[in-house]
């Protein structure tokens, strides 16, 4: 089973008590975005078969959204962070760099 | 190619089953081939087939990774109904229905077509006015189906309960011409005409790389060496995306684990499919005896092929209020595959932003009843730029607005 560390009440839950939300970091485009920025976001997605960054709700907890760096060839989980951010903190993706180099995800290294 | 008959059969056991032949190739890779499918799962074999069959393309290659049918057409719970509500669903699923029909006689392989008849369950009362309305739309599509109520249920299967207080039978939509095959054999019986027809159908080769030279596919990169052709159809199920990204485009796609599970054998109990949508379970009695259920998808990108267990627990839970009699039964073993699941829960089959190169993805979590319809329709569309099966599935259809919404009465498709 799946298990991850809410960043803000410290709880190391089961995938039972959390709700996975997708991809993590997609930015909003809305009125005034051209046609190919609204379909983008609204229906692309990465899907990557490694690392892979990605929302979660403490959906039986503290009922918060939050932020999770996995693997998905392994399920390995490299951390967890707040939702409050656009970008995964650097010590996350260090941690990554050191276990993974080489690693890409959209625009990252 | 030597065919199979009942002849045969005879004439190998009066010589100890000594001239059976191989029945397929393992040839080596040319450099280079007219058209190159990746995957040889049944999607990406039917589609060889029909390149051949439909418009005499058989300079073609196969590619696999791992062995054929090794990804979800072996990993499925072998449902076949085609009582969609979309149209372009409907043209598509039903025509790969009638084609499982002839397929042994066909392929002169024995798939073990079973149309047993398939029961989707009513267990809420949005699902009971969900599959009244897919009724109508099949109707008007010419695809029998009929909606029936709770005592009809019962009298097909008569194992089941239908009082059961959380999940009470309200209802079903009722496919007599639905049912069940041999997946295994599916993959196999379309690897022995392909190869009979001269193509390659090649394992253990994975593409790493695709070539490309001003927009256009030139080649592939592969474990066994570089080779070239000059259309190239991207088969993959759970691993499009990973494909696309090396072709050099995305897709609306994400990939998760979808779990099956079988219990050990007992004595004919149940002669139909049951789909229990509300709950995630489908259940069907293999020729073995065995109970093959199939349960709910995991919620997050997984390429591992392991789910959770919670969601086999979830199944069988609410299954054995429905089947009580099942709840005794030890399980057998329990397996995953990775789905490619689409936000409208339809297929994509589509030309792509790199020229000569074409993707036949999305199938999700219901693929494995579409191989001989979809391998027919993409043929088309590889050979000759579009088909009437496979045109309203292009991977525009997201940026002009035309879904093919799927996911209407339980957001799945078994
Ligand atoms: C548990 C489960 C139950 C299901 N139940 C049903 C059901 O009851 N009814 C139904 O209709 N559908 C069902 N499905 C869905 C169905 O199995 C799939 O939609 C269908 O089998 C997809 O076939 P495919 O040929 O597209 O993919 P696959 O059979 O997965 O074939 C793709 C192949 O591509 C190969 N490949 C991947 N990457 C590469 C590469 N780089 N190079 C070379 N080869 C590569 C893989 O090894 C694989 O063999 C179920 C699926 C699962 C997992
Ligand atoms: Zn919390």
């Amino acid at each position: 089973m799946l298990m991850l560390e809410c960043p803000y009440c410290g709880v190391t839950a089961d995938e039972t008590e959390l709700s996975p939300g997708g991809e993590a970091h997609l930015t909003r485009f809305g009125p005034g975005a051209s046609d190919d920025e609204f379909h983008d976001y609204l229906f692309m997605r990465e899907n990557p078969k490694g690392v892979h960054f990605e929302r979660w709700r403490h959906a039986y907890g503290c009922g918060k959204w939050f932020h999770a760096a996995r693997a998905t060839d392994t399920l390995e989980v490299f951390g967890t962070y707040p939702a409050q951010t656009t970008k995964p903190p650097q010590e996350i993706l260090d941690k990554i760099s050191a276990k993974r180099p080489g690693w890409t995800w959209r625009d990252l290294k | 190619m030597r065919r199979y008959s009942a002849f045969a059969v005879a004439r190998e056991a009066l010589r100890y089953h000594s001239g059976w032949e191989r029945a397929w190739a393992s040839p080596e890779p040319k450099k280079k081939y007219d058209v190159i499918i990746i995957g040889a799962g049944g999607h990406g074999l039917a589609t060889a087939f029909y390149l051949g069959k439909r418009f005499g393309i058989k300079n073609v290659a196969i590619l696999e990774k791992g062995w054929l049918g090794g990804g979800n057409t072996g990993r499925n719970t072998t449902i076949i109904r085609s009582n969609y509500l979309q149209d372009p669903s409907a043209a598509i699923y039903e025509k790969s229905r009638s084609l499982y029909e002839t397929m042994s006689q066909d392929l002169n392989y024995n798939v073990m077509f079973s149309p047993r008849g398939v029961i989707m369950l009513a267990q809420t009362h949005h699902e009971v006015r969900g599959y009244q309305r897919t009724a109508h739309a099949n109707a008007l599509q010419g695809v029998k189906t009929e909606y029936i109520g709770p005592e009809r249920v019962k009298e097909l299967v008569p194992i089941i309960n239908i009082n059961g207080p959380r999940y009470p039978v309200l209802g079903g939509l009722w496919q007599d011409r639905g049912g069940t095959a041999r997946h295994d054999a599916v993959a196999w019986g379309y690897a022995r005409a392909c190869s009979d027809m001269g193509m390659d159908v090649i394992q253990k080769c994975e593409v790493t790389g695709i070539r490309r030279e001003s927009g256009r596919v030139v080649g592939v990169s592969t474990s066994k060496g570089e080779i070239d052709c000059d259309k190239l159809g991207i088969v993959v199920a759970g691993h499009s995306g990973v494909l696309a990204d090396l072709a050099g485009f995305r897709l609306p796609i994400e990939s998760v684990a979808l779990q099956a599970l079988v219990s050990e054998p007992i004595k004919p109990c149940m002669d139909v499919v049951v789909m229990a949508n509300t709950v995630h379970g489908y259940m069907s009695q293999s020729d073995k005896g065995e109970m093959v259920i199939g349960g709910g998808a995991d919620g997050y990108n997984n390429y591992t092929q392991r789910g959770s267990f919670h969601h086999i627990e979830e199944t069988v839970r609410a299954l054995i209020e429905t089947f009580p009699m099942i709840s005794r039964l030890k399980m057998l073993r329990q397996w995953g595959g990775i789905v490619d699941m689409t936000g409208d829960r339809s297929p994509i089959l589509s030309k792509t932003p790199v020229d000569g190169v074409f993707i036949n993805c999305g199938w999700g979590t219901g693929g494995f009843k579409a191989i001989p319809g979809s391998g027919y329709g993409m043929a088309e569309l590889i050979a000759k730029g579009s088909s009437p099966l496979t045109d309203a599935f292009s991977l525009n259809r997201f940026k002009e607005g035309r879904f093919i919404d799927e996911s209407v009465a339980a957001g799945v498709a078994h």
